[in-house]
C-alpha cells in the first residue's frame, strides 16, 4: 500500500480507537458512578439480616424475607410457564419456514414492546379479576411470562438455529427420529444459547416494577402459597423510595441486594454456558 | 412406525406451543382495544383528536401525549446507539480478552438495573445538574439520557454478540495481513456489527417506546409539546402511570384509549424497523 | 379459582384456616395500615392482613365492589360519597415547600396564590431570592393536590405547573433539585427529609409553622385526615370492626408519629 495510504489509515484508526475508547470509559463511568451511590446510601443499612429478618417500621428497618420469597415465587410461576411454552415454541419456529413462523416471531416482536405498564394493566383485568386471581404471586408471574416469552423464544431460535446443519441432516442418515434428534442432538448441543436466552430472560423478569404493581401487589406480608400477593424487590425499591419518609437508605440497600442477586445469576449463566461449550460436540 | 407417533406428537405440540405464543399479543392488543372502544363514545374521537390533555378540565388530545413518547424515544436511541455501539466494538472487536470479559460481565448486569434504580439516581443526581441550564431540571433532555443509560447495555451486549460470531479464524486471518483492526473490521465486520446495532436498537427503541418508571421520575410530567429539550413532557405510559389510580368514566376510557394507541405505536415502529433493517439473527455469548 | 389453586397442591404450604383482610387505596395511608396491619396480627395470629397500594379512588372503587374489605382514603368523604362511612386514623398535614437555600421563610395565603397561578413572576416580588419561581404540582387526582387546591380556593387548571410529580418523595427531590422550586407534600415527609439534610425547607403561612407540633394542636390550617373506609351496605365481619376500633386506639399513636402524622381528636 502506498505510504501516505498508510499513515491515513493510522490516523483514521488512532481517532476510531479515541472516540470509541472515550465513549466506553463514559458509558462505564455512568455505571460506576450509579453503583458507588448506591452502595453510599446503602452502607447504613447492608447487613446478612437484611436476607433472614421481615421488615419493621414500613421497611426502614428489619429485613427482606417476605420480599425475597415473593419474588422467588413470581419468578417460579413465570419461569414454569415460559421455560415450556417458549422452549416448544422456539423449536416451532426454528424448524419451520414461511409465513406463519413469520407471523409468530412479529406477533413476539409487539409483545416485546408493549409498554409493562399496559401488560400490567391486561394481567390485572384478566389474570386479576376474570380469572378470579386477585393480587397474587400466580398473576403476578403470569403476567411476567408475557413479557420474558419473547426475550427466550427469539434468542432461544437463534440459538436453535446456530446449530451446525450437518447434525441433524446426519441424525436423519442414521434414522433417528425428528423427535430424539431434537431432544438428544440439537437442544444439547444449542445449550449455551438457550441458556443465555434464559440468564437474559430472567434479568428482565427481576426488574419489572410497574406491571407487578398491579397484579401481585404490594402486600409485604410474607406469602404462604402462589395464590397470596406478595412485593417483588423492584417493588419494594420503589414503595421505599416514594412512599415511607426517610425509606432511601433501605431502598438502596434493597436495590444493592437486587443487584447481586443479578450479578450471581449472570455470572452462573456465563460460566454455564463456557462449560457446556467445552463438552460440546464440535 | 413408533417414529413416525412421537414425531407427529411433537410437531403438535411445538406448532400449538408456536400458536400459543403467538395468540398472546392478540389477547393482549383485544382487551385493551375491547377497553378502549368506550373511549370513542366518551369523550369521543375528536375529543382525543385535541391537542390538549387536562382531564380534570374535559380536555382529552392525545397529541402532546404522542409527541411526548416519540420525542424521548427519538433522542434516547441516538445517545443509546451512538454510547451502545461504541462499547460493544470495545469489548467485541477492539479490546483485549481478559478486560473484554470483564466489561462484558459488568454490561450484561447493568442491562438488568430495574428502571426504578435509574429513575431515583436520575433525579437526585443528574436532574440538579441538568437543573443549572433548564430549571428545574426534570425534562425531554433528562428522560432520555437516564433511559439512554438503561438502554444502551442492551445495545452493546448485541453489536458485542454479533461481532463474537464472527469466526476467530478468520479474525485471525486478517490480522495476520497486518491490517490494523478498524481495516479489519471494514473488511469482514462491517455486516455483523449493523446487524448487531440493527437488531440492538430495535430492542432498545421498543422498551424506550414503552417505558415508564423513568420517565414519571424525571421527565417534569407536564402535558405540552416541549419548545425545547430543557421542557418537560409527558409520555403516554407516564399518563397512564400517574392517572391510573385515580381515573373513572371518560377519563379511564381515555387512558385505555391511550394504552391502545402505545401499543399501535410500538407496532407501527417494528414495522418501519423491519423494512430497513431486514433479517434479525442474534448469536449470544 | 384461589380455592383451586391451593386445592392443585400450588401452595407453598399447608394454608392454615386464616381470616383474610384486604385493605386497598391510598399510598399514604398504606405504609401506616400495614404497620398497624403488623401489630394487630401479632396479637390475633390467626387472621392475615394485605395492604395493597392503588390510589384513594381505586380504594374507595374496591371496597364499594367488594374487592376489599377496608379501602384507604387520604381525604374526606364527600357529597355524593353518603353510601361510605370514614373512620379515621390519622390527620396528615400539607405544608408549602421550598430549596433550602430560599431566603424567605413565610408567605401569606395571597402570595401563595399567586406564585402557583403565576401572577408573580419572580421571587424578589415576595421577597425572596432567585428568578421565575418553578411551580411544582401534584397529579391531577391526587388528594394532596385536592386538599391544596380547596385551602387556597384554586382549581388544579389554574397552576402553572413547570413539573409534575406523583409522590410525596417524588415532589420532595424535585423541589430539592433546584434553587426556584416551591411544591407542597405532607409534613411528615417533609420533616423528615430536612432532618435527613435533604435540601429542602418548609414555609410558614400568614405567620403560622408547619409542623406535628402545629399540626396536633390544630393551629396548622391546612389538612386532611388518613381514612379507612367501609360501605353502609355491607356489616363488617367481627374481625374487620376488631381492626378498625383497634387502628383508631391510642395503641397505634407510636407508629401514627413514626411516619410524621399526628393521631385524630378522640
Amino acid at each position: 500500500m502506498p505510504e501516505h495510504r498508510l499513515i491515513h489509515w493510522r490516523w483514521r484508526s488512532t481517532l476510531a480507537n479515541a472516540t470509541v475508547f472515550a465513549l466506553t470509559a463514559v458509558v462505564v463511568a455512568i455505571l460506576a458512578w450509579l453503583v458507588i451511590d448506591l452502595l453510599r446510601s446503602a452502607w447504613p443499612r447492608l447487613s446478612w439480616n437484611l436476607l433472614t429478618e421481615d421488615p419493621r417500621r414500613a421497611g426502614r428497618a428489619g429485613g427482606l424475607a417476605p420480599i425475597l420469597v415473593a419474588t422467588a415465587g413470581v419468578l417460579t410461576v413465570c419461569l414454569a410457564v415460559v421455560v415450556p411454552l417458549g422452549l416448544a415454541t422456539a423449536i416451532a419456529l426454528a424448524e419451520a419456514r414461511g409465513r406463519w413462523a413469520n407471523m409468530v416471531r412479529a406477533s413476539l416482536d409487539v409483545l416485546a414492546g408493549a409498554p409493562s405498564i399496559v401488560v400490567g394493566l391486561f394481567g390485572l383485568l384478566i389474570f386479576g379479576d376474570a380469572l378470579g386471581l386477585g393480587y397474587s404471586l400466580a398473576s403476578g408471574g403470569l403476567t411476567l411470562a408475557m413479557m420474558v416469552l419473547p426475550v427466550v423464544v427469539r434468542l432461544g431460535e437463534a440459538a436453535l438455529r446456530a446449530v451446525p446443519a450437518e447434525l441433524p441432516a446426519t441424525a436423519a442418515a442414521l434414522g433417528l427420529s425428528r423427535t430424539s434428534c431434537w431432544l438428544r442432538l440439537i437442544i444439547p448441543t444449542a445449550l449455551p444459547g438457550l441458556l443465555a436466552a434464559l440468564a437474559l430472560g430472567v434479568g428482565r423478569a427481576l426488574a419489572e416494577t410497574a406491571a407487578l404493581l398491579f397484579t401481585a401487589g404490594a402486600s409485604e406480608r410474607m406469602p404462604e402459597s402462589l395464590a397470596d400477593p406478595g412485593r417483588v424487590l423492584a417493588v419494594h425499591i420503589y414503595e421505599l423510595a416514594m412512599n415511607v419518609a426517610g425509606g432511601e437508605a433501605s431502598a438502596a440497600a434493597s436495590a444493592v441486594v437486587l443487584l447481586a442477586i443479578l450479578t450471581a445469576s449472570q455470572a452462573l449463566g456465563l460460566a454455564a454456558i463456557a462449560r457446556s461449550r467445552r463438552s460440546r460436540p464440535s | 412406525m413408533f417414529h413416525r407417533r412421537a414425531d407427529a406428537l411433537f410437531t403438535v405440540v411445538t406448532r400449538t406451543a408456536g400458536a400459543v405464543s403467538g395468540g398472546v399479543l392478540l389477547v393482549l392488543a383485544a382487551v385493551i382495544a375491547w377497553h378502549a372502544l368506550a373511549a370513542l363514545g366518551d369523550p369521543g374521537l375528536s375529543a382525543l383528536l385535541g391537542t390538549r390533555w387536562q382531564p380534570s378540565s374535559g380536555h382529552y388530545g392525545v397529541a402532546p401525549l404522542v409527541f411526548g413518547t416519540l420525542a424521548v424515544a427519538a433522542l434516547t436511541l441516538l445517545i443509546a446507539v451512538v454510547g451502545g455501539a461504541a462499547a460493544g466494538l470495545a469489548v467485541g472487536w477492539l479490546l483485549p480478552a481478559r478486560v473484554a470479559t470483564g466489561l462484558r460481565l459488568l454490561l450484561l448486569i447493568a442491562a438488568g438495573i430495574p428502571s426504578v434504580v435509574w429513575g431515583l439516581w436520575g433525579l437526585t443526581t443528574l436532574v440538579p445538574l441538568i437543573g443549572r441550564w433548564a430549571p428545574p431540571g426534570t425534562s425531554w433532555l433528562s428522560a432520555s439520557l437516564v433511559l439512554a443509560a438503561l438502554l444502551l447495555p442492551t445495545v452493546a451486549v448485541s453489536v458485542d454478540s454479533s461481532l463474537r460470531a464472527v469466526p476467530a479464524s478468520a479474525r485471525q486471518a486478517v490480522a495476520a495481513t497486518g491490517l490494523s483492526p478498524w481495516a479489519g473490521l471494514a473488511a469482514i465486520g462491517l455486516r455483523p456489527l449493523r446487524h448487531g446495532l440493527v437488531v440492538g436498537s430495535t430492542l432498545a427503541l421498543a422498551r424506550a417506546l414503552g417505558e415508564t418508571m423513568v420517565i414519571l421520575l424525571v421527565a417534569g410530567n407536564v402535558a405540552q409539546f416541549p419548545r425545547g429539550l430543557g421542557d418537560p413532557l409527558r409520555t403516554l405510559t407516564g399518563a397512564i402511570a400517574l392517572e391510573m389510580g385515580y381515573a373513572s368514566g371518560a377519563h379511564l376510557a381515555a387512558l385505555f384509549a391511550l394504552g391502545a394507541i402505545a401499543l399501535a405505536v410500538v407496532v407501527a415502529i417494528l414495522v418501519l424497523a423491519q423494512c430497513l433493517g431486514g433479517d434479525r439473527e442474534v448469536v449470544l455469548a | 379459582m384461589r380455592a383451586l389453586l391451593l386445592a392443585l397442591g400450588l401452595g407453598l404450604f399447608l394454608l392454615p384456616a386464616a381470616e383474610r383482610i384486604t385493605l386497598t387505596g391510598s399510598s399514604t395511608v398504606a405504609p401506616l395500615a400495614a404497620e398497624i396491619a403488623r401489630r394487630f396480627e401479632a396479637a390475633h395470629p390467626d387472621v392475615r392482613i394485605d395492604v395493597q397500594t392503588g390510589g384513594s379512588s381505586r380504594g374507595i372503587a374496591d371496597v364499594r365492589a367488594g374487592r376489599a374489605d377496608i379501602g384507604m382514603a387520604s381525604r374526606a368523604v364527600r357529597p355524593g360519597e353518603e353510601d361510605l362511612i370514614a373512620h379515621t386514623i390519622a390527620i396528615d398535614g400539607v405544608a408549602v415547600i421550598v430549596h433550602r437555600d430560599q431566603t424567605v421563610r413565610d408567605l401569606s395565603r395571597e402570595q401563595v396564590i399567586g406564585i402557583f397561578t403565576g401572577a408573580i413572576t419572580a421571587w424578589p416580588m415576595v421577597g425572596g431570592s432567585g428568578d421565575v419561581p418553578l411551580v411544582i404540582n401534584k397529579a391531577e387526582g391526587r388528594a394532596t393536590l385536592e386538599v391544596f387546591c380547596d385551602y387556597f380556593g384554586l382549581k388544579p387548571a389554574h397552576i402553572q405547573a413547570r413539573s409534575v410529580v406523583g409522590d410525596n418523595a417524588h415532589g420532595i427531590k424535585t423541589v430539592a433539585a433546584h434553587r426556584d422550586t416551591i411544591g407542597y407534600v405532607s409534613i411528615g415527609p417533609a420533616e423528615t427529609a430536612v432532618a435527613d439534610g435533604v435540601a429542602i425547607r418548609m414555609l410558614g403561612l400568614d405567620g403560622i409553622t408547619p409542623s406535628t407540633e402545629t399540626l396536633r394542636n390544630g393551629v396548622w390550617p391546612v389538612s386532611r385526615p388518613l381514612n379507612l373506609i367501609i360501605t353502609t351496605t355491607t356489616t363488617p365481619s367481627p374481625t374487620v370492626a376488631a381492626f378498625l376500633a383497634f387502628a383508631r386506639s391510642p395503641a397505634v399513636d407510636d407508629l401514627i408519629a413514626d411516619l410524621g402524622y399526628v393521631p385524630p381528636p378522640r
